[in-house]
Formats: structure tokens, sequence, C-alpha cells
């Protein structure tokens, strides 16, 4: 036998097709440089502690005590932890029998899935059912679960929004589904367009696809729009008319910065609808505690939460969780304390009400900088981020730069990010990896450097992209 | 009366073996203020009902029903929490509301390999080390050291120094941090006596994630194989039908405490073969699960060279290589026996499975684990990388916790001795437990039990009464499932039938962990026999002089069955009964 078991040639189709950018060309190139000793700025990745945000203080130490509960016997444990934090700790050691090092329930433990449904009772003023709540590793596992539970075949497709998170085209390529584009409009600040959305979904079924769900990401990653109320009603009156199931992406339901849009759940939109509506679009929401002003990516916790789901299917959907055993147990306990932080009169309470309010407020100044950086840019036009933690700006790059790039066999938005990385040591991901109309060009940074890097990252980037301006200027301006 | 009881008993088991589905969760309703409001816009909702009505999918069933998922979901069997542990827990509220309602005083879960909800406790220096990195701040306090041996703090450190700005928080390399993934990789040097590289390990949210990805790696269609023990653990085929993959068995040998032997691998991968299937991989679980046998060194080297010889991916499940219970037996790794035949890297693709979930740690919630790759091309691990890469990362406290056990305290260490008592104090509790199990089970009527040399579980068969095989029939269930709803009932004690795992047609077995604490053993063992005996006794065949030989006889004829029924086992699907086990 001259072919070893596993050669490239032999591996399942579905996962070469798999993009996945925001761990692509430019950030191998950014490491390579980071390698070579340049001091390089991440900004491909969501992941506000690798940029230096410091974790929320109550919520590790009720953790650290979870971790090592011996401590809690321990006469001098209250030397280093809070009153309240050691009797959080034992109130979740008491939910999970056999502590952090036994397998959960596969949806997760009762109790905390119970935090959550009174968290989102709270939030939406409609009572949640903890049975359809699941517990999993981060939102990305929740969404592959879904995803994975609903494509049966290259014949479904899945209405993903453009641009849009890449998970998404990256899970539906390794299901081998199919997916199917909408454009957010970028001119009326990303919204969503549903004459535009019939238009693919009549395209799509012309081609023999049934469209099974729709993904909407609010607020939107990589495009920072908070979705208005009534947005989302049509987007709900859609998914009933065409009989899709709606996967909501809320995990960046913390995070917004401007106060005419706050965040507004699916699921209450779609309980204010009343009607036949209310009782059969079957929506599935997922939450995480990677974002928000927690920022605990590397915890992997998160939920989803089915509506108007069949039992039946919940079921199926149990079992699909049931093989990976559980998801792990301290990123659960985060997921509880996430929904139920400290109350004002407890003692934790008012440091970890400065904690966020102080990493909330720096967020929304940062988006402002950054919208007010790009716009002062020539040829840059940047939409202001309303939510999440993403800047998406436009770049209108001239034809000569358009052409240079095509001569170096490459995109021209990685053409123009890669020299960016170069100048400026500034890693981004460029619009390509997120789906954009043809002919425009975007990149994504988060909003995530320090603030106070933030005025000097703005400046050089100016400096970079003026120049770029410059040297590559239309023909007919020479 | 005590008629009445049996019967009773009878209709119990079979109506809870006819409820083929757990009772379904309640649907919440929608609140009862959004359905008397009237919908904002009449007229809109009006407009879009009739669209909806005229529309060609509005007869379709809602998009997510179980007329409309992916049918490799339906297929697929997993039964973690199957009906003999959902019996239980329905049993376990009706003991927490009614005590006395029931003839024990506590359920047993004696079904799942899950240490720590059994009562083992943690190693200490872990959870310190843990606790430590996750709230880092503690690290900067002069009164930390009242609380954490030193030890744990200098390796805290040391973990944190390895960790990008020393922020566990954050997203890590999709393949796991790096300077961890180093630290590993010197432990499995150690281990085996032979280079190993922290660029060939993938940091997983425990095993099973792993074991997944792999499979969707090499399945193409249901033309493609994976050669997979019988009796197994059940993840391999509920993954390998959720990918769409044939399940291709081979029968370990009862007979020779549950031997491998490469003469059954050859023949089923012939047949395999003649039915127009590539078989891409074999996995072997070692020690075993749920048959708690150690491969000797011998056999792997013959596995070794037939995975070689046939150009397979040799999948080697190698979780439990800490619980070894005999003396004449060791671990040793696939890698460490490949390179000890001088094969490297260019003769035989290897993935090596490892978990923080098994051993004496048993940290199962955790989530930690790792696989190792070896012997595949670049181009092959980019595209692991980036399966990988789409969740992000696996969680750091599981990763922290995987380097851990590659790396536990040395001699000379602060924590070296205290660790040392807590580790062998679980290992020697175990094997002592194995023993007292194996020995019970081997004492009774019918049945026989294999010694658990390694893993955490005995695999004892019974050998049942005609009389209650169609006592099983008529309730509608396998006869094992039987036995274990007749068991869970009289004594509260859970375990796993062995159709579960898949088992020779026409025997029987179940699946029964040596977790439960070592003090409550006896206890467990007298209100087993107990069991057993009236359950041989109301099922006996004929005198009972006759139905001892008939036992006898079906021991000794037990090799011919297996023998006789293999041919009939079909190549794909996999394991479709309906009970399962969980790690």
């Amino acid at each position: 036998m001259g072919r070893k078991g596993l050669d490239y040639e032999d591996l399942n189709e579905n996962v070469k097709k798999v993009q996945y950018a925001v761990r692509g060309e430019l950030y191998l190139r950014a490491s390579e440089l980071q390698k070579e000793g340049k001091r390089i700025i991440f900004t491909n990745v969501g992941n506000p502690h690798a940029l230096g945000q410091k974790p929320l203080t109550f919520p590790r130490q009720v953790v650290a005590l979870c971790q090592a509960p011996f401590l809690l016997d321990d006469p001098n444990v209250g030397l280093i932890f809070p009153a309240d934090a050691i009797a959080r700790a034992k109130h979740y050691l008491a939910m999970a029998p056999g502590g952090l090092g036994a397998y959960s329930d596969s949806r997760g433990i009762p109790g905390v899935r119970k935090e959550v449904a009174e968290f989102i009772q709270r939030r939406d003023g409609y009572p949640s059912d903890p049975e359809l709540i699941y517990l999993t590793d981060g939102a990305s596992k929740g969404v592959m679960q879904m995803l994975n539970a609903i494509i049966r075949n290259g014949r479904d497709g899945i209405l993903v929004p453009v641009p849009q998170y890449p998970l998404y085209s990256a899970a539906i390529s390794l299901f081998g589904g199919s997916l199917v584009p909408y454009y957010l409009d970028e001119e009326a600040n990303w919204g969503l367009d549903l004459v535009n959305t019939r238009q693919s979904v009549a395209a799509a079924r012309s081609n023999g696809i049934t469209i099974r769900a729709m993904v909407i990401i609010n607020p939107g990653n990589p495009t920072g729009q908070c979705l208005s109320e009534a947005n989302l009603k049509e987007i709900l009156n859609f998914c009933y008319q065409e009989n899709l199931v709606l996967l909501a992406d809320e995990v960046y339901q913390q995070n917004v910065y401007q106060d005419e849009r706050p965040f507004i759940s699916s699921r209450k939109v779609l309980f204010d609808m009343g009607g036949p509506i209310s009782r059969e679009v079957q929506l599935v929401s997922f939450h995480t505690v990677s974002k928000g002003y927690w920022g605990e990516c590397g915890q992997r916790g998160g939920y989803f939460e089915m509506t108007n789901i069949p039992p039946k299917t919940v079921d199926e959907i149990y079992k699909v969780a049931s093989i990976a055993l559980s998801p792990n147990v301290p990123g659960q306990i985060f997921m509880g304390l996430m929904m139920s932080p400290p109350k004002p009169g407890d003692i934790s309470y008012p440091k970890f009400a400065t904690e966020s309010k102080s990493i909330l407020d720096s967020l929304r100044r940062r988006a402002q900088i950054m919208t007010d950086g790009f716009n002062s840019c020539r040829n840059v036009v940047c939409n202001f981020t309303e939510g999440a933690m993403y800047s998406f700006p436009q770049i209108r790059l001239p034809q000569r730069a358009m052409d240079t790039a095509r001569s170096a066999g490459k995109e021209p938005d990685v053409f123009y990010c890669l020299k960016l990385l170069e100048a400026t040591g500034i890693s981004t991901v460029p619009g390509s990896g997120f789906g954009q109309k043809e002919g425009v060009f975007h990149l994504r940074t988060t909003i995530l450097p320090a603030e106070e890097d933030m005025p000097a990252i703005m400046s050089s980037f100016k400096k970079f992209n003026d120049s770029f301006m410059e040297q590559y200027q239309d023909y007919s301006k020479l | 009366m005590r008629r009445f009881l049996t019967d009773r008993a009878r209709r119990a088991v079979a109506a809870s073996l006819r409820a083929a589905t757990r009772p379904a969760p309640p649907c919440p309703a929608a609140p009862a203020r959004a359905l008397s409001r009237p919908s904002p816009s009449p007229a809109s909702a009006m407009a879009s009902y009739m669209a909806r009505a005229m529309s060609t999918s509005a007869a379709a069933a809602p998009p997510v029903s179980l007329d409309t998922i992916n049918p490799k979901v339906l297929e697929f069997k997993y039964a973690v929490r199957g009906e003999i542990v959902t019996h239980a827990q329905n049993l376990e509220e009706e003991l927490h509301k009614n005590p006395e309602s029931l003839p024990f005083d506590e359920i047993l879960y004696c079904n799942i390999g899950n240490p720590h909800s059994l009562g083992q406790q943690p190693v200490t220096f872990f959870r310190e080390v843990l606790s430590l990195c996750d709230h880092p701040a503690l690290l900067d306090k002069s009164e930390t050291h009242a609380l954490y041996s030193s030890d744990a703090i200098e390796r805290a450190w040391q973990i944190l120094d390895k960790i990008p700005g020393r922020a566990t928080g954050a997203y890590s390399h999709s393949q796991g941090i790096k300077g961890l993934r180093d630290e590993i990789a010197a432990g499995i040097a150690a281990r085996d006596g032979f280079h190993a590289s922290g660029d060939n390990i993938f940091l997983t949210d425990g095993a099973s994630p792993a074991v997944h990805m792999m499979m969707q790696l090499l399945i193409r269609s249901e033309k493609d194989g994976i050669l997979c023990p019988l009796p197994q653990y059940p993840l391999y085929s509920a993954s390998i039908t959720l990918h769409g993959g044939s399940f291709v068995p081979y029968y370990l040998d009862e007979e020779t405490g549950w031997g491998l032997e490469v003469d059954e691998l050859k023949k089923q991968l012939d047949e395999a073969r003649s039915k127009g299937i590539t078989v891409r991989a074999l996995v072997v679980i070692n020690p075993g699960n749920p048959t708690g046998q150690v491969l000797a060194e011998e056999n792997q080297k013959k596995i070794v060279e037939f995975c070689k010889n046939e150009g397979l991916v040799l999948l080697a499940d190698e979780v439990y290589q800490e619980n070894i219970y005999v003396e004449d037996k060791k671990f040793h790794s696939f890698k460490k026996i490949a390179r000890s035949m001088g094969y490297t890297d260019d003769d035989l693709p290897l993935v090596s499975f490892q978990s923080v979930s098994k051993g004496y740690h048993g940290e199962c919630g955790k989530r930690g684990g790792y696989m190792e790759v070896t012997g595949f091309n670049a181009d092959v691990r980019e595209q692991i990388y980036k399966v990988a890469s789409v969740n992000l990362c696996s969680n750091v406290s599981g990763q922290i916790l995987s380097s851990l056990i590659m790396n536990p305290p040395k001699a000379g260490d602060e924590s070296y001795e205290s660790f040392m008592v807590e580790r062998d104090g679980i290992l020697s509790s175990l094997a002592r437990r194995a023993k007292a199990l194996e020995e019970a089970f081997n004492s009774l009527e019918g049945i026989t039990c294999n010694k658990a040399e390694g893993a955490m579980y005995l695999f004892p068969r019974l050998h049942l009464p005609q009389k209650a095989i169609g006592a099983a029939q008529a309730a509608g269930a396998a006869p094992d499932a039987y036995y274990a709803l007749r068991l869970l009932q009289a004594t509260g004690i859970v375990v796993v039938p062995g159709s579960g795992f898949g088992q020779a047609p026409g025997t029987y077995h179940f699946r029964c962990t040596i977790l439960p604490q070592e003090d409550k053993i006896p206890a467990i063992i007298s209100r087993f026999k107990e069991f057993h005996e009236k359950f041989m006794d109301e099922y006996r065949d004929g005198s009972s002089t006759s139905s001892k030989t008939e036992s006898v006889e079906d021991k000794t004829g037990s090799g011919g069955d297996k023998t006789a029924g293999s041919g009939d086992k079909t190549v794909s699907g996999g394991d479709k009964t309906e009970s399962g086990g969980d790690k």
C-alpha cells in the first residue's frame, strides 16, 4: 500500500470546503510577524481578555472557590474571599452533585438552567421553561448542534445575512447544506431589507433548495447594527409566511452603545405579536459568556433556548447534546453567574457594578473613537457601531489598487489588509471573509484595543490609509 | 400478597419498557397576556396569515420537527440517559417524596463512569492550581499562602506565564495553548521514551469531541467504514451514524478475556471490502470499555502491523491509561509500540485520545482532553486545525488540567507526598472494588465475569433461563434490558444492559462501574445477590436440578453462540439497540 490511510485527497469534501477567515491568511501572517518580533495589534477576534480587559472579580472568586471546595472548610478562607462569593460558591456546589469534576446532565445543570430561565423572564416579561434551555460549551457549539439537526442534505438551505459571522458559513459547509445569502443594506445602516431577502429565497427555491432556517445576528457581527422592533416583527412575519425556524444569535445583547435602539430579544417581539405567530414561529436564541462586559471567551460557556419546538424534536436535540456528555461545568457556572450577578445590597455589588460599568462605558467611547477615526480617512466610510464589538468600514479602493492586488493574485481587500498589517502591525479581517456585495470592500476590526492605545492606533491607521490611497490613486487623477 | 407484589412489579416493568420515549417536557404555551392582546397590526397579521395559507409550504410540517430534521440524527442511538436511567431518575424523585415507598433507600448509579458524582474527591494539587489560574489576582496576595500549597502557587505562575497576557479568559490558539501542548508532549515523551511534539497535540473539550472530529474528517459517505470493537463504547457507533458512515464491527473474544484477534480483524475487513465498503480506520479501546481488558504488547504489535499493511488509520482510545488493576499488565501506548517497531511518522497514521475524565483524577465535568496526531501530512493537519478553529478553542480550564495530569507533582515537590497518597489511594481502592465485584458476580449461578484488568467497568455475562428470556420477550424488551430494569426496581442499582454496547448474538451482559465508594460495595453485593437469586428462582426452567445443568451447558456453549451469530451482523449502521452506556 503506497498511500497512507489519510491523505488529503481522501478527506471528507465538506471539511475541505470549510472557510474560516477569522483565523485565516491575515491571522497566520500576523502570527509570523509576531514571531519575528514585530508588535502586532490583534483586532481580528472578539477576544477582550487577550487585549488586556481584566476579568470581573466576583465571578472569578466564585469559580476559584468551586474549583477548590476544600477551601470552604478552611478558617482562613475569609481572608481572601468575600462572604457573598463564598455563599455563592456553596450555592452552585449544592446544585452540582460531584462538583466541577462530575459530568452534569447533558443539557446542563438544572439549577443553572433555572437561573437562565429567570433571567429571560426578567428580560422579556414572559415566562421561560428551563426544560427548553440547553447549556453549551460556548454559543458556537449550540449553533452547530442546531444546524446539524436541521440540515439533511445539500438541498436544504439556511438564510444567512451577508456580511455574516463565518461560523455560519463554516458550519453549513461542514454539515453539507446550502448557504442562501441575504444582503444587509449598508446605506440603511446595515438594516435588513426583506424585498431583497424574498428575492434570495425565490432564487434559491428555483434552484431546488428548500429553505429551512433564517439566521439573524443582533446586534450584528461584523456590522454592529441593532435591529429595531419593527424590523424584528417583519422578520418574524417573514419566517411565519415562509415556514422557517429563526436562529437568533443574540450573543452581543449586553453590548449596545447608543440609546435609541436598546436590545430587544426576538422572543419578546414574538410573544408581543400574539396570535398564531407567537404560537407557531419556531425560534432558537443563542447566548454566551464570551461577550458582553464579561468577555470570558476561554471558559466556553453558553446556552440556547428553544421556543415552539415540538417536544419530540427537543428530545432529539437532547440526544445530539448527549454525545458530548455534558458542557464543561465551570463554563456552566459562569453562565449562571452572568444570569444572576450580584444585586444591590450584596457585599460585592459596588465593585461588580463599577467594574462592569467601566468596561461598557469604555467600549462605548472606543466605538465612537473608532467610527470617527475611520470616517476621517480618505476613501473610507463607516457606519457607527451601535452594538457588538466590531467596526466594519468600507474601503473605497481605487482601480489601480484593485488591479495591483489582482495581479498579485489577491482579493483587493486582502491586499489592503496585508499592507496595513505590514505597515502598522494592525491585524484585521478582510471583508471578503464575511461576504460583501460584488465590487465593494471592507475590513473588520474589533473595538477592543485598550482605550488609551486607541488614538495612536487610529492615527497610524489614517497615516497608512491616506498614503496607500495616495500611492494608488486613480489614473485619471494623476 | 407476595404474588400481588410480583405482578405489580412485572406490570411496572412492562409499562416502563413500553414507554418508548421519556415524557415530553411541557411546551410553554404562549403567555396568556400575549394571547389575549390583539396583535399590533391586525391587517398585516391577516395578510401574513393569508400569505401563509396560500404559500406552498403552509401545509408542510413546522421547519423543525421529527419529519424534517436530519435523518441521521433520528437514526443514531446514544441513550446516555436511556430508559433505565430515566426510570432510575423517576424512582429517585419518588424516593425523595416518599422515602418509604420503595424497597431501598437510595439509587446507586453504576451506569456511568462519573467518579466524582459518586463521592470521589478531587486531587487537591490539581484543584489548587486550577483555582489560582481561575483567579490570578490571588497570586498577588500574601494571605494566599495560608490557603494554598506553595508548589501549587508556583505551578500556577508557570502555567500563567505560558498563556499570552496570562489571560485565562481569552480564546486560545485553536489547537490549545502552545506552552501547555509542549508540556503535554514532554509528558508523553517521558511515558513512552520516544519523542513527542506539541505541534501534534490538539486540545479538546474531553476526548469525545476529538473522536467526532476524526470521524468527520474520515467519513465521506456510507461507503466509508470504521472498524470498531464489539462490545464497544457507543460513542463510536453514534458518531459513525451521525457522520453517515458504516460501522464495521469486530468481535472481542470473551473466552480469552475479551481478546482482540488479528484474524478476526482481517476476516471482518475482508467481508466489509467484499460489500464495497472502504475501511478507513480501526478503533481500539485500550484498556477496554466496557470490557476492561488490557492489551498485551505482542498483541498490540500485531495490530500495528495490521493497520500498516491494510492502510488504516489507527484510532487509539487510551483514556483509561492510568486505570490498570493487575500486576502482570502494563499500559503501552500504541505510539510507543509503533516506534519501538521502528515505524515512523511515514509509516502509520495514528491518533491517540486522552482525557482528564478518567484515570485517578476522574475530572469529567472539566471537559478536558487531547489527541496526539502523528503520521499525517501537513495538509491534513491543517484541515484538522481548520475544523478545530470553527469552535474557536477548547475551554482553558480543561486545557490547564490536561497539562497537569501529564505533568503531576514530582518527588521533592511540596505536594508530592500528599498527591501520591491521594492517587494511590484512589487507584488501589478501585482495584479492590473491581476484584470484590468480580468475585461476587462469579460466585453467582448464571453469571460469568471476566476480570477488570483496567478501565472502570465490569461486563458480566448473564446466562438467563429460557423462562426469563420468554418473560422479557412478552414484555417487549431485550432480555438483558429486562434484567437490568428488574434489578433497578428491586435494589436501586443502575446498570447498563449489554445490548447498548453490542454483544455476540444470543449472549446477554450488563455493564457495571466499579465506582461506588468502597464502603458501599459490601451492601451493593449483598443486595445484588439477593435480587439475582430470587430472579433465578422465579424463572428457573423446570426443576432446579435441570436448570443447573442447563446453565452449565449454556456456559460451555457460549463460544459456539458467538461464531454462529457473528456472520448475521449487518455491516452498516452500527448498534441500534435502545439502551446505551456512558463513559
